[in-house]
Protein backbone atom coordinates (compact mmCIF):
# COMPACT_ATOMS: atom_id res chain seq x y z
CA UNK A 1 0.00 0.00 0.00
CA UNK A 2 2.66 2.30 0.67
CA UNK A 3 4.85 1.47 -2.00
CA UNK A 4 1.24 2.02 -4.47
CA UNK A 5 1.19 5.23 -2.51
CA UNK A 6 4.80 6.60 -3.57
CA UNK A 7 4.31 5.68 -7.09
CA UNK A 8 0.93 7.49 -7.27
CA UNK A 9 2.65 10.39 -6.15
CA UNK A 10 5.55 10.19 -7.91
CA UNK A 11 2.79 10.21 -10.92
CA UNK A 12 1.25 13.29 -10.04
CA UNK A 13 5.38 15.31 -10.43
CA UNK A 14 4.99 15.35 -14.07
CA UNK A 15 1.88 16.04 -14.30
CA UNK A 16 1.98 19.13 -11.66
CA UNK A 17 5.19 20.49 -13.64
CA UNK A 18 2.63 20.61 -16.83
CA UNK A 19 0.36 22.55 -14.66
CA UNK A 20 2.51 24.91 -13.86
CA UNK A 21 3.98 25.59 -17.19
CA UNK A 22 0.89 26.08 -18.66
CA UNK A 23 -0.27 28.82 -16.01
CA UNK A 24 3.21 30.12 -16.44
CA UNK A 25 2.67 30.13 -20.14
CA UNK A 26 -0.61 32.91 -19.76
CA UNK A 27 2.09 35.00 -18.13
CA UNK A 28 4.62 34.39 -20.78
CA UNK A 29 2.25 35.30 -23.36
CA UNK A 30 1.01 39.32 -22.62
CA UNK A 31 3.53 40.81 -20.54
CA UNK A 32 3.85 43.92 -22.44
CA UNK A 33 0.64 43.98 -23.04
CA UNK A 34 -0.28 44.02 -19.87
CA UNK A 35 2.33 46.33 -18.26
CA UNK A 36 0.78 48.98 -20.77
CA UNK A 37 -2.70 48.04 -20.45
CA UNK A 38 -2.40 48.72 -16.85
CA UNK A 39 -1.42 52.22 -16.82
CA UNK A 40 -3.33 53.23 -19.95
CA UNK A 41 -5.42 56.97 -19.28
CA UNK A 42 -4.37 56.38 -15.46
CA UNK A 43 -0.85 58.02 -15.17
CA UNK A 44 1.17 60.87 -17.36
CA UNK A 45 3.93 59.29 -19.62
CA UNK A 46 6.84 59.83 -17.54
CA UNK A 47 5.07 57.65 -14.68
CA UNK A 48 3.62 55.57 -16.55
CA UNK A 49 7.52 54.81 -18.11
CA UNK A 50 8.73 54.35 -14.54
CA UNK A 51 6.21 51.97 -12.93
CA UNK A 52 6.28 50.05 -15.73
CA UNK A 53 9.86 49.18 -15.67
CA UNK A 54 8.83 48.52 -12.15
CA UNK A 55 6.76 46.00 -13.00
CA UNK A 56 8.75 44.58 -15.50
CA UNK A 57 11.33 44.14 -12.68
CA UNK A 58 9.15 42.34 -10.48
CA UNK A 59 8.00 39.82 -12.53
CA UNK A 60 11.25 39.76 -14.37
CA UNK A 61 9.90 40.53 -17.59
CA UNK A 62 13.07 41.46 -19.36
CA UNK A 63 14.86 38.34 -18.54
CA UNK A 64 15.06 34.85 -20.16
CA UNK A 65 11.91 32.56 -20.01
CA UNK A 66 13.60 29.57 -17.86
CA UNK A 67 14.71 32.49 -15.64
CA UNK A 68 11.67 33.82 -15.24
CA UNK A 69 9.51 30.31 -14.80
CA UNK A 70 11.99 29.62 -11.67
CA UNK A 71 11.15 33.11 -10.13
CA UNK A 72 7.44 31.90 -10.55
CA UNK A 73 7.81 29.12 -9.05
CA UNK A 74 9.64 30.10 -6.42
CA UNK A 75 6.98 32.86 -5.57
CA UNK A 76 5.04 29.98 -5.60
CA UNK A 77 6.79 27.93 -3.10
CA UNK A 78 6.45 30.82 -0.67
CA UNK A 79 2.66 31.11 -1.09
CA UNK A 80 2.97 34.32 -3.21
CA UNK A 81 0.00 34.41 -5.92
CA UNK A 82 1.15 38.29 -6.67
CA UNK A 83 -1.41 40.77 -6.86
CA UNK A 84 -3.81 41.84 -9.24
CA UNK A 85 -2.91 43.24 -12.63
CA UNK A 86 -5.85 45.51 -12.38
CA UNK A 87 -7.25 46.23 -8.27
CA UNK A 88 -3.90 46.13 -7.05
CA UNK A 89 -5.15 43.79 -4.28
CA UNK A 90 -3.31 40.61 -3.42
CA UNK A 91 -4.87 37.70 -5.78
CA UNK A 92 -5.14 35.75 -2.68
CA UNK A 93 -7.08 37.55 -1.06
CA UNK A 94 -9.58 37.85 -4.13
CA UNK A 95 -9.45 34.21 -4.44
CA UNK A 96 -9.56 32.69 -1.33
CA UNK A 97 -13.21 33.45 -0.11
CA UNK A 98 -14.67 33.05 -4.20
CA UNK A 99 -12.72 29.29 -3.87
CA UNK A 100 -15.03 28.38 -0.91
CA UNK A 101 -17.94 29.53 -3.15
CA UNK A 102 -17.15 27.38 -5.73
CA UNK A 103 -16.54 24.49 -3.42
CA UNK A 104 -19.72 24.95 -1.87
CA UNK A 105 -21.31 25.32 -5.11
CA UNK A 106 -19.36 22.01 -6.26
CA UNK A 107 -20.24 20.08 -3.15
CA UNK A 108 -23.46 20.79 -2.60
CA UNK A 109 -23.82 20.03 -7.25
CA UNK A 110 -21.80 16.55 -6.33
CA UNK A 111 -24.84 15.52 -3.71
CA UNK A 112 -27.50 16.00 -5.72
CA UNK A 113 -25.75 14.20 -8.86
CA UNK A 114 -25.09 11.30 -7.16
CA UNK A 115 -28.23 11.17 -4.87
CA UNK A 116 -30.22 11.34 -8.67
CA UNK A 117 -27.76 9.54 -10.77
CA UNK A 118 -27.47 6.46 -8.67
CA UNK A 119 -31.11 6.58 -7.59
CA UNK A 120 -31.95 6.92 -11.41
CA UNK A 121 -29.64 4.19 -12.53
CA UNK A 122 -30.76 1.69 -9.74
CA UNK A 123 -34.37 1.91 -11.06
CA UNK A 124 -33.55 1.99 -14.59
CA UNK A 125 -31.22 -1.07 -13.92
CA UNK A 126 -33.83 -3.02 -11.67
CA UNK A 127 -36.89 -2.74 -13.41
CA UNK A 128 -34.92 -2.83 -16.92
CA UNK A 129 -37.24 -2.30 -19.97
CA UNK A 130 -40.07 -0.59 -18.01
CA UNK A 131 -41.34 2.84 -18.76
CA UNK A 132 -39.32 3.53 -15.59
CA UNK A 133 -36.22 2.43 -17.50
CA UNK A 134 -37.20 4.21 -20.93
CA UNK A 135 -37.69 7.55 -18.44
CA UNK A 136 -34.66 7.47 -16.80
CA UNK A 137 -32.56 6.61 -19.62
CA UNK A 138 -34.11 9.37 -22.06
CA UNK A 139 -33.67 11.63 -18.80
CA UNK A 140 -29.98 11.09 -18.94
CA UNK A 141 -29.69 11.29 -22.51
CA UNK A 142 -31.43 14.79 -22.36
CA UNK A 143 -29.31 15.76 -19.55
CA UNK A 144 -26.22 15.05 -21.90
CA UNK A 145 -27.86 17.24 -24.32
CA UNK A 146 -28.38 20.47 -22.20
CA UNK A 147 -25.55 22.67 -22.17
CA UNK A 148 -25.02 23.82 -18.41
CA UNK A 149 -25.89 27.44 -19.19
CA UNK A 150 -29.25 26.75 -20.94
CA UNK A 151 -30.07 24.72 -18.14
CA UNK A 152 -29.18 27.37 -15.91
CA UNK A 153 -31.23 29.75 -17.48
CA UNK A 154 -34.53 27.17 -18.13
CA UNK A 155 -34.48 26.66 -14.10
CA UNK A 156 -34.30 30.74 -13.82
CA UNK A 157 -37.21 30.56 -16.40
CA UNK A 158 -39.15 27.77 -14.49
CA UNK A 159 -38.70 28.25 -10.73
CA UNK A 160 -38.40 32.02 -10.42
CA UNK A 161 -39.51 33.66 -13.30
CA UNK A 162 -42.53 31.33 -13.59
CA UNK A 163 -43.60 29.88 -10.47
CA UNK A 164 -41.72 32.12 -8.30
CA UNK A 165 -40.44 29.17 -5.81
CA UNK A 166 -37.10 30.83 -5.51
CA UNK A 167 -37.11 35.07 -6.04
CA UNK A 168 -34.73 35.81 -9.34
CA UNK A 169 -32.11 37.28 -6.92
CA UNK A 170 -31.71 35.13 -3.74
CA UNK A 171 -28.90 35.54 -0.90
CA UNK A 172 -28.01 33.09 1.49
CA UNK A 173 -28.28 29.93 1.09
CA UNK A 174 -31.29 30.21 -0.34
CA UNK A 175 -29.36 31.40 -3.73
CA UNK A 176 -27.32 27.79 -3.66
CA UNK A 177 -30.18 26.07 -4.39
CA UNK A 178 -30.65 26.78 -8.26
CA UNK A 179 -27.37 26.34 -9.17
CA UNK A 180 -26.61 22.92 -7.43
CA UNK A 181 -29.68 21.73 -9.22
CA UNK A 182 -28.67 22.57 -12.09
CA UNK A 183 -25.20 21.52 -12.08
CA UNK A 184 -26.35 18.63 -10.32
CA UNK A 185 -28.98 17.71 -12.92
CA UNK A 186 -26.09 17.32 -15.45
CA UNK A 187 -23.78 15.52 -14.02
CA UNK A 188 -26.03 13.12 -12.64
CA UNK A 189 -26.78 12.21 -16.21
CA UNK A 190 -23.79 10.47 -17.02
CA UNK A 191 -23.95 9.01 -13.40
CA UNK A 192 -27.22 7.41 -14.29
CA UNK A 193 -25.78 5.83 -17.13
CA UNK A 194 -23.22 4.35 -16.06
CA UNK A 195 -24.66 2.81 -12.42
CA UNK A 196 -27.64 1.39 -14.99
CA UNK A 197 -25.07 -0.72 -16.83
CA UNK A 198 -22.76 -1.51 -13.74
CA UNK A 199 -26.15 -3.02 -11.87
CA UNK A 200 -27.67 -5.14 -15.00
CA UNK A 201 -24.33 -6.55 -14.86
CA UNK A 202 -24.15 -7.18 -11.31
CA UNK A 203 -27.99 -8.39 -10.98
CA UNK A 204 -27.11 -10.75 -14.42
CA UNK A 205 -24.61 -12.19 -12.22
CA UNK A 206 -24.90 -15.85 -10.26
CA UNK A 207 -24.16 -14.86 -6.93
CA UNK A 208 -27.08 -12.09 -7.32
CA UNK A 209 -29.55 -15.57 -9.40
CA UNK A 210 -28.21 -17.81 -6.23
CA UNK A 211 -29.33 -15.19 -3.06
CA UNK A 212 -32.41 -14.78 -5.02
CA UNK A 213 -32.96 -18.77 -5.43
CA UNK A 214 -31.95 -19.08 -1.46
CA UNK A 215 -35.27 -16.44 -1.30
CA UNK A 216 -33.80 -13.43 -0.56
CA UNK A 217 -36.17 -10.52 -0.57
CA UNK A 218 -35.51 -7.61 -3.30
CA UNK A 219 -34.79 -5.15 -1.22
CA UNK A 220 -31.88 -7.01 0.85
CA UNK A 221 -31.00 -8.29 -2.35
CA UNK A 222 -30.10 -4.69 -3.95
CA UNK A 223 -28.82 -2.95 -0.72
CA UNK A 224 -26.38 -5.70 0.21
CA UNK A 225 -25.43 -6.93 -2.77
CA UNK A 226 -25.69 -5.43 -6.09
CA UNK A 227 -25.32 -2.37 -4.57
CA UNK A 228 -21.59 -2.42 -3.25
CA UNK A 229 -20.55 -3.96 -6.44
CA UNK A 230 -21.82 -1.59 -8.82
CA UNK A 231 -20.32 0.93 -6.98
CA UNK A 232 -17.12 0.85 -8.08
CA UNK A 233 -17.58 1.88 -11.38
CA UNK A 234 -20.02 4.50 -10.11
CA UNK A 235 -16.77 5.89 -7.79
CA UNK A 236 -14.31 5.40 -10.70
CA UNK A 237 -16.75 7.77 -12.72
CA UNK A 238 -17.26 10.51 -10.11
CA UNK A 239 -13.35 10.82 -9.46
CA UNK A 240 -13.25 11.80 -13.31
CA UNK A 241 -16.48 13.98 -12.90
CA UNK A 242 -14.82 16.08 -10.11
CA UNK A 243 -12.89 17.78 -13.89
CA UNK A 244 -16.22 18.31 -15.46
CA UNK A 245 -18.26 19.55 -11.99
CA UNK A 246 -15.25 21.80 -11.23
CA UNK A 247 -15.60 23.29 -15.52
CA UNK A 248 -19.31 22.85 -15.01
CA UNK A 249 -19.38 25.42 -12.11
CA UNK A 250 -17.36 27.86 -14.05
CA UNK A 251 -19.80 28.33 -16.07
CA UNK A 252 -23.19 27.86 -13.74
CA UNK A 253 -21.48 30.61 -11.53
CA UNK A 254 -21.46 33.14 -14.93
CA UNK A 255 -25.28 32.27 -15.07
CA UNK A 256 -26.32 33.37 -11.54
CA UNK A 257 -24.31 35.24 -11.01
CA UNK A 258 -22.43 33.02 -7.96
CA UNK A 259 -19.08 34.83 -6.53
CA UNK A 260 -16.87 31.82 -7.22
CA UNK A 261 -13.73 31.49 -9.16
CA UNK A 262 -15.33 30.87 -12.39
CA UNK A 263 -17.06 34.22 -12.60
CA UNK A 264 -13.65 35.85 -11.43
CA UNK A 265 -12.06 34.04 -14.43
CA UNK A 266 -14.11 34.97 -16.93
CA UNK A 267 -13.73 38.72 -15.71
CA UNK A 268 -10.11 38.04 -15.64
CA UNK A 269 -9.73 37.04 -18.75
CA UNK A 270 -11.75 39.82 -20.31
CA UNK A 271 -9.66 42.74 -18.50
CA UNK A 272 -6.72 40.72 -19.24
CA UNK A 273 -5.46 40.53 -15.39
CA UNK A 274 -3.27 37.69 -16.25
CA UNK A 275 -2.01 37.45 -12.64
CA UNK A 276 -6.18 36.29 -11.47
CA UNK A 277 -6.32 34.11 -14.48
CA UNK A 278 -2.97 32.53 -13.82
CA UNK A 279 -3.94 31.97 -10.10
CA UNK A 280 -8.04 30.62 -10.65
CA UNK A 281 -6.21 28.02 -13.44
CA UNK A 282 -3.71 27.04 -11.55
CA UNK A 283 -5.89 26.44 -8.18
CA UNK A 284 -8.39 24.86 -10.51
CA UNK A 285 -6.30 22.25 -11.87
CA UNK A 286 -4.24 21.34 -8.50
CA UNK A 287 -7.59 21.00 -6.60
CA UNK A 288 -8.66 18.20 -9.83
CA UNK A 289 -4.95 16.74 -9.28
CA UNK A 290 -5.68 16.54 -5.54
CA UNK A 291 -9.45 15.01 -5.70
CA UNK A 292 -8.05 12.60 -8.29
CA UNK A 293 -5.05 11.25 -6.35
CA UNK A 294 -7.58 10.57 -3.37
CA UNK A 295 -10.22 9.33 -5.60
CA UNK A 296 -7.45 6.72 -6.40
CA UNK A 297 -6.43 5.96 -3.34
CA UNK A 298 -10.55 5.27 -2.10
CA UNK A 299 -10.69 3.07 -4.94
CA UNK A 300 -7.60 0.90 -4.28
CA UNK A 301 -9.08 0.44 -0.33
CA UNK A 302 -12.69 -0.32 -1.55
CA UNK A 303 -11.57 -3.30 -4.39
CA UNK A 304 -8.77 -5.18 -2.83
CA UNK A 305 -8.85 -7.20 -6.04
CA UNK A 306 -7.26 -4.37 -7.68
CA UNK A 307 -3.36 -5.13 -8.45
CA UNK A 308 -1.80 -2.65 -6.76
CA UNK A 309 1.14 -3.60 -8.25
CA UNK A 310 0.08 -2.73 -11.84
CA UNK A 311 -0.94 0.75 -11.34
CA UNK B 1 -30.28 -14.24 -42.74
CA UNK B 2 -28.21 -12.46 -45.20
CA UNK B 3 -25.85 -9.60 -43.59
CA UNK B 4 -26.38 -5.97 -43.62
CA UNK B 5 -23.92 -3.55 -44.36
CA UNK B 6 -22.97 -0.81 -41.49
CA UNK B 7 -24.83 1.38 -44.01
CA UNK B 8 -28.37 -0.34 -44.11
CA UNK B 9 -28.49 -1.00 -40.05
CA UNK B 10 -27.90 2.65 -39.65
CA UNK B 11 -30.64 3.08 -41.94
CA UNK B 12 -32.93 1.23 -40.00
CA UNK B 13 -31.89 2.59 -36.51
CA UNK B 14 -34.64 4.43 -35.12
CA UNK B 15 -32.42 6.61 -33.19
CA UNK B 16 -30.10 7.43 -36.48
CA UNK B 17 -33.34 7.91 -38.48
CA UNK B 18 -34.35 11.35 -35.84
CA UNK B 19 -30.97 12.31 -35.52
CA UNK B 20 -30.11 11.95 -38.96
CA UNK B 21 -33.12 14.05 -40.40
CA UNK B 22 -33.46 16.31 -37.86
CA UNK B 23 -29.73 17.66 -38.33
CA UNK B 24 -30.31 17.41 -42.08
CA UNK B 25 -32.95 20.28 -41.43
CA UNK B 26 -30.51 21.96 -39.27
CA UNK B 27 -28.02 21.38 -42.54
CA UNK B 28 -30.92 22.74 -44.75
CA UNK B 29 -31.32 26.04 -42.28
CA UNK B 30 -27.53 26.67 -42.51
CA UNK B 31 -27.65 26.33 -45.85
CA UNK B 32 -31.10 28.13 -47.30
CA UNK B 33 -30.76 30.80 -44.41
CA UNK B 34 -30.94 33.80 -46.18
CA UNK B 35 -34.02 32.75 -48.11
CA UNK B 36 -35.54 31.09 -44.91
CA UNK B 37 -36.27 34.69 -43.39
CA UNK B 38 -36.78 37.97 -44.93
CA UNK B 39 -35.21 40.03 -41.93
CA UNK B 40 -31.82 40.90 -41.60
CA UNK B 41 -30.17 38.47 -38.79
CA UNK B 42 -27.96 41.49 -37.86
CA UNK B 43 -29.52 44.69 -38.65
CA UNK B 44 -31.08 46.92 -35.29
CA UNK B 45 -34.89 48.19 -35.00
CA UNK B 46 -34.94 49.88 -31.93
CA UNK B 47 -38.55 51.06 -32.52
CA UNK B 48 -39.47 47.25 -32.32
CA UNK B 49 -37.89 45.82 -29.24
CA UNK B 50 -38.74 43.56 -27.47
CA UNK B 51 -41.89 41.73 -29.33
CA UNK B 52 -43.44 39.08 -28.94
CA UNK B 53 -43.68 36.12 -31.18
CA UNK B 54 -46.28 37.06 -33.96
CA UNK B 55 -47.31 36.76 -37.38
CA UNK B 56 -44.51 39.28 -38.71
CA UNK B 57 -41.70 38.50 -36.35
CA UNK B 58 -42.31 34.37 -35.89
CA UNK B 59 -40.10 34.10 -32.87
CA UNK B 60 -40.02 37.79 -31.82
CA UNK B 61 -37.32 40.45 -31.41
CA UNK B 62 -34.41 40.66 -29.03
CA UNK B 63 -33.03 44.06 -27.18
CA UNK B 64 -32.20 45.52 -29.86
CA UNK B 65 -35.07 44.77 -32.35
CA UNK B 66 -33.76 42.11 -34.15
CA UNK B 67 -35.70 39.34 -35.72
CA UNK B 68 -35.06 36.12 -33.52
CA UNK B 69 -36.55 33.37 -36.44
CA UNK B 70 -33.81 35.02 -38.36
CA UNK B 71 -30.71 34.77 -35.95
CA UNK B 72 -32.06 31.38 -35.28
CA UNK B 73 -31.97 30.24 -38.77
CA UNK B 74 -28.48 32.04 -39.94
CA UNK B 75 -27.18 30.62 -35.97
CA UNK B 76 -27.12 27.21 -38.09
CA UNK B 77 -24.24 28.54 -40.34
CA UNK B 78 -22.04 28.81 -37.20
CA UNK B 79 -23.35 25.46 -35.50
CA UNK B 80 -22.48 23.27 -38.41
CA UNK B 81 -19.39 25.36 -39.31
CA UNK B 82 -17.99 25.65 -35.57
CA UNK B 83 -18.29 21.65 -35.79
CA UNK B 84 -16.50 20.93 -38.08
CA UNK B 85 -14.15 23.37 -37.51
CA UNK B 86 -13.61 21.72 -33.71
CA UNK B 87 -13.92 17.95 -35.22
CA UNK B 88 -10.96 19.19 -37.42
CA UNK B 89 -8.88 21.16 -34.95
CA UNK B 90 -8.73 17.70 -32.61
CA UNK B 91 -9.23 14.93 -34.59
CA UNK B 92 -6.46 15.66 -37.03
CA UNK B 93 -3.51 16.73 -34.86
CA UNK B 94 -5.05 13.81 -32.35
CA UNK B 95 -4.54 11.48 -34.93
CA UNK B 96 -1.10 12.36 -36.65
CA UNK B 97 0.10 12.59 -32.97
CA UNK B 98 -1.27 8.95 -31.66
CA UNK B 99 0.17 7.39 -34.97
CA UNK B 100 3.34 8.65 -34.23
CA UNK B 101 3.58 7.60 -31.07
CA UNK B 102 2.30 4.19 -31.73
CA UNK B 103 4.47 3.99 -34.73
CA UNK B 104 7.19 5.69 -33.76
CA UNK B 105 10.58 5.50 -31.14
CA UNK B 106 10.34 4.87 -27.96
CA UNK B 107 11.55 8.26 -27.05
CA UNK B 108 8.46 9.67 -28.94
CA UNK B 109 5.77 7.45 -27.02
CA UNK B 110 6.64 8.43 -24.32
CA UNK B 111 6.99 11.88 -24.92
CA UNK B 112 3.56 11.84 -26.89
CA UNK B 113 1.88 10.48 -23.89
CA UNK B 114 3.42 12.44 -21.59
CA UNK B 115 1.71 15.46 -23.37
CA UNK B 116 -1.65 14.06 -23.77
CA UNK B 117 -1.37 12.86 -19.97
CA UNK B 118 -0.83 16.54 -18.70
CA UNK B 119 -3.47 18.20 -21.05
CA UNK B 120 -6.11 15.15 -19.66
CA UNK B 121 -5.24 16.42 -16.01
CA UNK B 122 -6.65 19.95 -17.24
CA UNK B 123 -10.21 19.71 -16.62
CA UNK B 124 -11.68 20.72 -19.92
CA UNK B 125 -13.11 23.85 -19.02
CA UNK B 126 -10.19 25.41 -17.31
CA UNK B 127 -7.80 24.28 -20.31
CA UNK B 128 -10.21 26.22 -22.60
CA UNK B 129 -9.36 29.38 -20.27
CA UNK B 130 -5.78 29.54 -20.27
CA UNK B 131 -6.00 28.76 -24.26
CA UNK B 132 -8.04 31.99 -24.10
CA UNK B 133 -6.26 33.98 -21.47
CA UNK B 134 -3.20 33.17 -23.73
CA UNK B 135 -4.64 33.61 -27.51
CA UNK B 136 -7.31 36.17 -26.20
CA UNK B 137 -10.79 36.15 -27.06
CA UNK B 138 -11.92 35.26 -30.39
CA UNK B 139 -13.84 32.61 -32.77
CA UNK B 140 -10.38 31.55 -33.80
CA UNK B 141 -9.31 31.28 -29.88
CA UNK B 142 -12.44 29.25 -29.53
CA UNK B 143 -11.92 26.96 -32.02
CA UNK B 144 -8.28 26.51 -30.78
CA UNK B 145 -9.13 25.70 -27.63
CA UNK B 146 -11.99 23.39 -27.69
CA UNK B 147 -9.69 21.88 -30.26
CA UNK B 148 -6.75 21.62 -27.91
CA UNK B 149 -9.09 20.12 -25.00
CA UNK B 150 -10.05 17.21 -27.74
CA UNK B 151 -6.62 16.20 -29.13
CA UNK B 152 -5.84 13.98 -26.06
CA UNK B 153 -8.39 12.01 -26.24
CA UNK B 154 -7.74 11.30 -29.86
CA UNK B 155 -4.43 10.63 -29.38
CA UNK B 156 -4.90 7.57 -26.40
CA UNK B 157 -7.52 6.77 -28.30
CA UNK B 158 -4.95 6.13 -31.57
CA UNK B 159 -1.82 4.93 -29.82
CA UNK B 160 -4.03 2.07 -27.97
CA UNK B 161 -5.62 1.09 -31.01
CA UNK B 162 -1.88 1.24 -32.91
CA UNK B 163 0.27 -0.66 -30.30
CA UNK B 164 -2.66 -3.36 -30.18
CA UNK B 165 -2.40 -3.90 -34.10
CA UNK B 166 1.30 -3.12 -34.38
CA UNK B 167 1.52 -7.04 -32.77
CA UNK B 168 -1.05 -8.33 -35.73
CA UNK B 169 -0.14 -10.92 -38.14
CA UNK B 170 -0.48 -9.13 -40.89
CA UNK B 171 1.31 -5.96 -40.03
CA UNK B 172 4.39 -7.90 -39.05
CA UNK B 173 3.91 -9.59 -42.87
CA UNK B 174 3.98 -6.22 -44.06
CA UNK B 175 7.28 -5.09 -42.52
CA UNK B 176 8.67 -8.36 -43.21
CA UNK B 177 7.99 -7.12 -46.68
CA UNK B 178 9.97 -4.07 -46.37
CA UNK B 179 7.43 -1.31 -46.17
CA UNK B 180 7.90 1.43 -44.47
CA UNK B 181 6.33 2.69 -40.79
CA UNK B 182 4.19 5.68 -42.98
CA UNK B 183 2.67 2.64 -46.02
CA UNK B 184 2.43 1.08 -42.78
CA UNK B 185 0.54 3.58 -40.62
CA UNK B 186 -1.99 4.13 -44.04
CA UNK B 187 -2.10 1.18 -45.25
CA UNK B 188 -2.52 -0.89 -42.21
CA UNK B 189 -3.51 0.39 -39.31
CA UNK B 190 -5.58 3.62 -40.09
CA UNK B 191 -8.58 1.89 -42.27
CA UNK B 192 -8.16 -0.66 -38.99
CA UNK B 193 -8.92 2.07 -36.51
CA UNK B 194 -11.36 3.97 -39.08
CA UNK B 195 -14.75 2.37 -36.88
CA UNK B 196 -13.83 2.92 -33.30
CA UNK B 197 -12.63 6.72 -34.52
CA UNK B 198 -15.66 7.64 -36.00
CA UNK B 199 -17.62 6.41 -32.46
CA UNK B 200 -15.41 8.17 -30.87
CA UNK B 201 -15.50 11.18 -32.90
CA UNK B 202 -20.05 10.55 -32.69
CA UNK B 203 -19.12 11.29 -28.92
CA UNK B 204 -16.92 14.07 -28.25
CA UNK B 205 -18.37 16.10 -31.62
CA UNK B 206 -21.36 17.03 -29.31
CA UNK B 207 -19.42 17.69 -26.55
CA UNK B 208 -16.76 19.92 -28.58
CA UNK B 209 -19.65 22.01 -29.97
CA UNK B 210 -21.29 22.69 -26.88
CA UNK B 211 -18.03 24.04 -25.14
CA UNK B 212 -17.53 26.39 -28.01
CA UNK B 213 -20.98 27.76 -27.26
CA UNK B 214 -20.53 27.85 -23.75
CA UNK B 215 -17.43 29.72 -25.00
CA UNK B 216 -19.13 32.16 -27.04
CA UNK B 217 -21.80 32.72 -23.91
CA UNK B 218 -19.05 33.84 -21.56
CA UNK B 219 -17.63 36.45 -23.79
CA UNK B 220 -14.67 34.77 -24.87
CA UNK B 221 -15.78 32.97 -28.56
CA UNK B 222 -17.87 34.17 -30.90
CA UNK B 223 -18.60 37.94 -30.43
CA UNK B 224 -21.71 39.93 -31.11
CA UNK B 225 -23.73 41.04 -32.91
CA UNK B 226 -22.98 37.29 -34.88
CA UNK B 227 -26.14 35.45 -34.48
CA UNK B 228 -24.36 32.50 -32.94
CA UNK B 229 -26.70 30.41 -30.43
CA UNK B 230 -24.57 30.84 -27.59
CA UNK B 231 -23.51 34.41 -28.24
CA UNK B 232 -27.35 35.22 -28.72
CA UNK B 233 -27.21 34.02 -24.74
CA UNK B 234 -25.10 36.62 -23.08
CA UNK B 235 -27.32 39.05 -22.18
CA UNK B 236 -30.11 36.59 -21.45
CA UNK B 237 -30.64 36.39 -17.65
CA UNK B 238 -31.41 40.36 -17.79
CA UNK B 239 -34.05 39.45 -20.73
CA UNK B 240 -35.75 36.63 -18.77
CA UNK B 241 -38.23 38.56 -17.00
CA UNK B 242 -39.23 40.88 -20.32
CA UNK B 243 -38.63 38.67 -23.09
CA UNK B 244 -38.07 34.86 -22.04
CA UNK B 245 -38.94 33.84 -25.88
CA UNK B 246 -35.57 35.70 -27.16
CA UNK B 247 -33.54 33.36 -24.73
CA UNK B 248 -35.94 30.04 -24.92
CA UNK B 249 -34.91 30.27 -29.40
CA UNK B 250 -31.67 30.01 -29.21
CA UNK B 251 -31.51 27.47 -26.03
CA UNK B 252 -33.99 25.41 -27.59
CA UNK B 253 -31.51 25.07 -30.94
CA UNK B 254 -28.75 24.21 -28.75
CA UNK B 255 -30.27 21.65 -27.15
CA UNK B 256 -32.25 20.21 -30.32
CA UNK B 257 -29.16 20.61 -32.32
CA UNK B 258 -26.64 18.75 -29.65
CA UNK B 259 -29.56 16.04 -28.93
CA UNK B 260 -29.83 15.06 -32.27
CA UNK B 261 -26.04 14.74 -33.13
CA UNK B 262 -26.18 12.75 -29.95
CA UNK B 263 -28.41 10.49 -31.04
CA UNK B 264 -27.02 9.91 -34.37
CA UNK B 265 -23.75 8.74 -32.56
CA UNK B 266 -25.97 6.51 -30.43
CA UNK B 267 -27.02 4.94 -33.27
CA UNK B 268 -23.36 4.89 -34.68
CA UNK B 269 -22.08 3.28 -31.82
CA UNK B 270 -24.66 0.58 -31.93
CA UNK B 271 -23.42 -0.62 -35.22
CA UNK B 272 -19.86 0.02 -35.23
CA UNK B 273 -19.19 -1.26 -31.70
CA UNK B 274 -21.43 -4.22 -30.82
CA UNK B 275 -20.01 -4.60 -27.23
CA UNK B 276 -21.63 -0.98 -26.28
CA UNK B 277 -25.17 -1.61 -27.16
CA UNK B 278 -27.13 0.47 -24.17
CA UNK B 279 -29.38 2.52 -26.19
CA UNK B 280 -30.36 -0.54 -27.67
CA UNK B 281 -31.18 -3.29 -24.39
Amino acid sequence: MIAYLLRRLAATVPVVLGILLATFAIQAAIPTDAVSAMFQGQLSDNEAAEAAAMLRERYKLDRPWPERFAHYVHQLAHGDLGESVRTREPVADEIGWRYLNTLKLTAAALVVAVLLGLGLGLLAAWRRGSWLDLAATSLSLAGASIPGFVAGLLMVLVFAVWLRWVPVLADGWRSLILPALTLGLIEAAPLARVARSAMIEVLGSDFIRAARAKGMTEWALLTRHALPNALLAVVTLVGLQVGSLLGGAFIIEVVFGWPGIGELAVQAIQWRDFTITQAVILIGALTYVAVNLVVDLMYALIDPRIELGAA
Amino acid sequence: MKPISPWQALLRHRSAQVGGTLLALIMLAALAAPAMSAWDPIAVDTAHRLLPPGTEHWLGTDELGRDVFSRIVHGARWFVGIGLATLAASAVPGIVLGLAAGIGPRWLNLLISGIADVLLSFPYVLLMLAVVAILGPSLGTAIIAVGIGGVPGYIRLVRGEVLALRQAEFVEALQALGASRWQIARRALLPNIASPLVVYASFVTPLSVLAAAALSFLGLGVQPPAPEWGAMLVNARNLLLTAWWATAAPGFAIFLAIFSTNLLGNALRDVLDPRSRWAAT
